[in-house]
């Protein structure tokens, strides 16, 4: 299959941002019937690239090739006209429309006076026939899986007549098995013909699908192996740059259970967002909830965070039946609280980093008196936090929105640990960080373990729950599967627990 | 390409700049209308600022159309930090005054004179409020977008005082003419200039717009709302009830659009009428714009639109230019000020 | 019994579509602007300047097509106003829309007073005569009270009609409805968001203009500030009662004009008891029903007052 010809060439591009190098003389080639994985860290600049080779993003300098055609830079529509298509990590899909609307939107001529919808039709089964990717063509696209709109993303591609396919972490919302099954087509689609980029950073899928492999790290393209002639340790090493230490996690005796659900149940809108969950939660262990994203995660978060009341069932904090929580109750019994989502629900970007570090317990007399602000104490709680969790990038006055990432991060844990919880929930802690921030991230969690904190771990990253977790359970579709302890878990396991199969997992 | 870049940080010399670009703007567009109006617009420019600040009277004059406008801007302005879009000050402004009105009559409320006034402010500041409740529930319970609801009751909060005052309220001794019978002379607003119409309303006015911006920077409520209005996802997560402070928000706002409407009837009017106001609810989401949502700021923008209204009669007079000039300076300033608040948030480069 | 026999008069439905009119233009104006995305609270003061431009063209000597010309062409105007601060600027669409009402009102009268000299009675027009259908115009009942209408009233119903097609089954429907679902979508097939954004906008602000002109073109024959009366709000809401579809939106503007038509009558049998406020009030009133039924149930697009940048996401 490879060695025939190139059907695409991006030629020394770059792109800067401001003072940051996103993608730095970057030269990539693609060849007919390849299936070419492009590998790195968040920011390596992966994404970046491929906006500029759709024409979303122009480059600095550079050019772009596809079947020997120069594409003209700025121009998505050129791009799909040179056979290029792409399928975004986050789906472009309208989901009050049809799958044939959401497909055929833009491919006539605009000003026509009816729509040839039937002639769409005959090539979209045509299409889907070929490849293998059922879909009911009138089905409104809110209405389908996960797995389902990723096909429709796809078929929107082939529809186009895309010979050249780029997808953007494609299997960031699939269940370990989905994936599997989702790089099986792939590959088939690679045998018929079509030259395909997929974007990752998990190195198990990379050597497991790709043909060759592209690492790029800081802006740059470091190395190119043939899948076959490299290793997981080699790609880590080249995709990382350096060998980051891990924090290692420690044996402990479990003690007393300090949080406790037992059949608890939500529903909320008339649909159950959470079935008959239960879990017990010790001091001094940590317990991981891995799921695929939009299985129950956020209600289970808002659960344990005082932010939604159970609708039947039990749950009980610290011994104690929770009747009616909120946040700030929770906050004053010693939980400290890591939101899933830290840009929309743990800051608030346009104040300073002391009003973040103080907003959740503001009416504790040591932050307010007599409901006026106590705004000296709320400066040094903040530097006291800056300095023990090394938050660079600002003070305390500092609008928060201006930290990076993993220092905000560093922030929200910080304004948790310092008042030492009994209980911390930390709700994928890691997303969107780099390599550094989550050791740094993880480093802090053990420690608040290993102070006799009991951690909740809600995660969709194995290699996460691998590493923290002493005991596992599996959310999926609002539901949670029986424990198992990290000892008797692996990627496989964890995978079919992910997809909802306990018995077999067992 | 052009890319549009957020500034990391708003220095006060670029937040001050706006208001002020934006003013000068639109004052130059304007003078294109006053020049085809044939007027010379130097001249007229000139006649605007002495209507407004040329004689002792002139001076009152822009004061006291300053005092209900500060009012109905820190309603708007107070309102739209918490993203409570409330447009209905008019309608607020008229059920305030009704009230006020109502009770400070012969035959409403009984009171000594130092009770009576700020028991009818109160009134009027609670009617106002409970005006804007009622939207903001419609929100909370059903989802009904406020905008909608509180534009549509400004029309009906007027007929209702139109109702009124041909009605249980209307004055017998008015030739026919609809409007509410007159305060007694103890609910009457002390004058704060003699013989003149300015009143201490315009002290009430300044004061409470302070009191606001004390509030907002140094009081946990202060704090809550902030955040409310800024991340609403945010705050809840850190325990800020939002329903609470939406419906703090609203009596505060409301109320302050009443008591704007109390006010003008305590100090200037004496009785309601279906034109009592101007438009002062409308301009005042200009006001609040303009101050870009800072309570004491609303104090400055309040002035100088009341310098344009009270100025123009004076221009028009003058030189025949319609006075509906101010109308359109002021709602050009808003825009203007829009465009300008975006330019010095971003940056553009290439 | 007298109230039930209003609905026996042919007053009461040939009024219906009178009043329904200016409702029409205006509701497929703001729905056209909502289905790509941006609210337009314009619409108020764009009606107005519609009403004031649209009157003082045939005032000043010009058809009364012409008129209806010169309100859509104004209209278009303040849309591309709205259009540029809203779409490329991304501006908030509320406070954006408020200050275009604003404007476009206190210019309408500002041109108005310019023009027209002060005087006890205001200037009139000829406004536009009941065009005359051969045959549908002579049946009895049903032609005096469907058939025997202005131009511009067919005009409106023959929009809603046609409006409801092109969203429906045209690939430029298609377009304005990805566009207002979902503009990454739409960016993501080739499509401009942008382009389509302003477009819609345009082409919705001058129906709004075209709704203020059948005021003083047609409804009445003279020219006063404050007459456009909240039509434009009440027809903001009635977008939300026709779940931004045209077809509905035609239904909505009808059954509003129905109780608007009734009440008046109402009012004359009722005449004293009751004050005449209170009908004044029930169409401002039955909007906000009409809101309150819809919120939870209509579909709302679901990009609307989300502005769009390209490459953010």
């Amino acid at each position: 299959m490879t060695g025939s010809g190139v059907v695409l060439r991006l030629d020394a591009i770059t792109k800067r941002f401001g003072s940051l190098v996103a993608n730095d003389d970057v030269t990539l080639e693609l060849h007919q019937g390849e299936l070419l994985a492009l590998l790195g860290e968040n920011g390596a600049g992966k994404t970046t690239l491929m906006n500029i080779l759709f024409g979303h993003y122009t480059a600095d300098s550079g050019s772009v090739t596809a079947f020997g055609r120069l594409l003209p830079p700025g121009h998505p529509r050129a791009a799909i006209a040179a056979g290029i298509g792409m399928v975004h990590q986050h789906f472009a899909l309208a989901g009050n429309l049809s799958v044939i609307e959401n497909i055929i939107a833009g491919t006539e001529r605009m000003f026509r006076w009816r729509s040839d919808q039937s002639k769409a039709r005959a090539k979209l089964a045509e299409i889907s026939d070929r490849f293998g990717l059922r879909v009911d063509p009138d089905a409104r696209v809110g209405d389908l899986s996960v797995g389902e709109r990723q096909r429709v993303e796809i078929l929107k591609s082939l529809y186009r007549d895309a010979r050249i396919l780029i997808l953007d972490e494609p299997t960031a919302v699939l269940t370990h098995q989905e994936a599997e099954k989702l790089y099986e087509t792939l590959r088939a689609m690679a045998q018929k013909g079509l030259s395909l980029i997929f974007i990752s950073h998990k190195l198990h899928e990379v050597l497991a699908a790709a043909d060759r492999v592209t690492v790029l790290r800081g802006g740059k393209v470091v190395a190119e192996r043939r899948a076959g002639d490299t290793s997981k340790d080699e790609l880590a090493e080249l995709m990382i740059g350096r060998r980051v230490a891990r924090p290692v996690r420690d044996k402990r005796e479990p003690g007393p259970v300090v949080m406790q659900a037992t059949a608890t149940s939500i529903v909320a809108g008339g649909t159950a967002k959470l079935s008959d969950i239960s879990f017990e939660l010790h001091a001094g262990e940590t317990l991981g909830i891995i799921g695929v994203s939009g299985n129950g995660q956020a209600t289970l978060g808002q659960l344990v965070c005082g932010l939604a009341r159970p609708t039947s069932g039990r749950f009980e904090l610290l011994g104690q039946a929770v009747v009616s929580p909120s946040p700030r109750r929770f906050v004053s019994a010693g939980i400290g609280r890591i939101p899933e989502d830290r840009n929309a629900n743990g800051a608030v970007g346009e104040m300073s980093v002391w009003e973040n570090a103080v907003l959740e317990r503001i009416r504790s007399p040591r932050f307010s008196v007599a409901g006026l602000v106590r705004r000296a104490a709320g400066r040094t709680f903040a530097q006291t936090i800056i300095d023990r969790f090394d938050v660079r990038g600002g003070g305390p006055d500092t609008p928060i929105r201006l930290l990076s990432g993993g220092n905000m991060q560093k922030l929200i844990l910080g304004r948790s640990l310092e008042t030492t919880p009994r209980i911390l929930i930390a709700a994928q802690p890691t997303r969107g960080l780099d390599e550094g921030a989550v050791a740094a991230v993880h480093e802090e969690i053990l420690a608040a373990r290993r102070a006799g904190a009991a951690v909740l771990l809600i995660s969709e990253d194995l290699d996460e729950i691998l590493e923290l977790a002493d005991r596992v359970q599996a959310i999926v579709k609002g539901r949670l599967s029986p424990s198992v302890p990290i000892g008797d878990a692996d990627p496989r396991r964890l995978g079919l627990m992910m997809a909802g199969v306990w018995q077999e997992a067992a | 390409m052009m890319r549009l870049e957020r500034r990391p940080d708003i220095p006060l010399s670029l937040a001050l700049s706006a208001p002020i670009g934006a003013v000068v703007v639109s004052l130059a567009l304007a003078g294109i209308l006053i020049a085809a109006a044939g007027a010379p617009v130097w001249e007229a420019y000139q006649r605007l600022f002495l209507g407004a600040f040329g004689s002792r009277l002139a001076v009152t004059e822009t004061l006291t159309r300053t005092t209900p406008l500060i009012l109905t801007g820190l309603a708007a302005a107070v309102a739209f930090r918490a993203r409570l879009w409330n447009i209905g000050g008019e309608g607020q402004f008229y059920v305030g005054a009704l009230a006020a009105a109502a009770l400070g009559s012969e035959a409403g409320l009984q009171l000594p004179g130092y009770a009576l006034v700020p028991v009818l402010m109160i009134a009027g500041a609670i009617a106002g409020a409970i005006l804007l409740l009622v939207p903001l529930l419609l929100r909370l319970r059903f989802g009904v977008d406020e905008v909608v609801t509180t534009l549509l009751l400004n029309f009906v909060a007027v007929l209702f005082v139109s109702m009124m005052i041909e009605g249980p309220v209307k004055d017998p001794m008015a030739f026919g003419w609809p409007q509410s019978v007159p305060i007694v002379g103890d609910a009457i607003l002390p004058k704060l200039v003699l013989r003149s119409r300015l009143h201490i309303g315009l002290l009430v006015g300044i004061g409470l717009a302070i009191l606001t911006w004390i509030v907002q920077s140094r009081t946990v409520f202060g704090l809550e709302s902030r955040a409310a209005g800024l991340n609403p996802r945010a705050a809840a997560f850190a325990g800020v009830s939002l329903k609470r402070i939406l419906m703090t928000i609203a009596c505060i706002s409301g109320g302050f659009a009443g008591l704007a409407g109390a006010i003008e009837v305590m100090g200037v009017k004496g009785y309601v009428t279906t034109d009592l106001s101007p438009g002062f609810g409308y301009t005042g989401i200009v006001v609040a714009m303009l101050a870009e949502l800072h309570p004491v700021g609303v104090i400055v923008a309040a002035l100088f639109v009341a310098t344009l209204f009270v100025g123009a009669d004076g221009m028009s007079r003058a030189l025949g230019v319609p006075s509906f000039i101010a109308d359109v300076i002021v709602s050009l300033s808003l825009l203007t000020m829009l465009v300008a608040l975006f330019l010095s948030n971003f940056r553009i480069r290439r | 019994m007298d109230a039930l026999y209003i609905f026996a008069s042919v007053g009461l439905w040939a009024a219906i579509l009178r009043i329904a009119t200016p409702l029409i233009f205006g509701t497929l104006g703001a729905l056209m602007s909502e289905r790509a995305g941006v609210l337009n609270l314009g619409i108020e003061g764009i009606m107005t300047f519609g009403a004031m431009i649209g009157w003082l063209t045939v005032y000043h000597g010009g058809d009364l097509w012409l008129g209806l010309l010169a309100a859509a062409v104004a209209g278009g105007v303040f849309g591309i106003l709205h259009a540029l601060l809203t779409v490329p600027l991304g501006l908030s669409q509320h406070v954006t829309g408020l200050g275009i009402t604003l404007f476009a009102s206190s210019l309408s009268y500002f041109i108005f007073r310019l023009c027209v000299p002060v005087s006890g009675t205001p200037p009139t027009i000829v406004p536009f005569q009941v065009l005359h259908i051969p045959g549908l115009s002579d049946l009895p009942f049903v032609g005096e009270a469907v058939f025997r209408q202005t131009a511009p009233t067919y005009l409106a119903v023959i929009l809603a009609l046609v409006l409801a097609y092109v969203l429906a089954r045209t690939p430029l429907g298609l377009a304005i409805r990805l566009v207002g679902e979902n503009p990454h979508a739409a960016e993501s097939q080739g499509l401009d968001p942008i382009r389509i954004r302003i477009g819609a906008i345009i082409f919705g602000s001058s129906l709004m203009g075209l709704g203020g002109a059948f005021l003083t073109l047609s409804a009445f024959n003279s020219f006063f500030p404050t007459m456009v009366q909240g039509r434009g709000w009440v027809s903001i809401a009635l977008v939300v009662f026709a779940s931004w579809r045209p077809e509905r939106a035609l239904l909505g503007a009808l059954l509003f004009a129905l109780f608007d038509a009734y009440q008046l009558r109402l009012q004359q049998i009722v005449g004293k008891a009751v004050p005449y406020q209170v009908f004044l009030m029930i169409p401002y009133l039955m909007s906000i029903a009409a809101l309150l039924v819809m919120a939870r149930r209509a579909r709302v697009p679901q990009a609307l007052m989300q502005p769009f940048r390209r490459g953010e996401r």
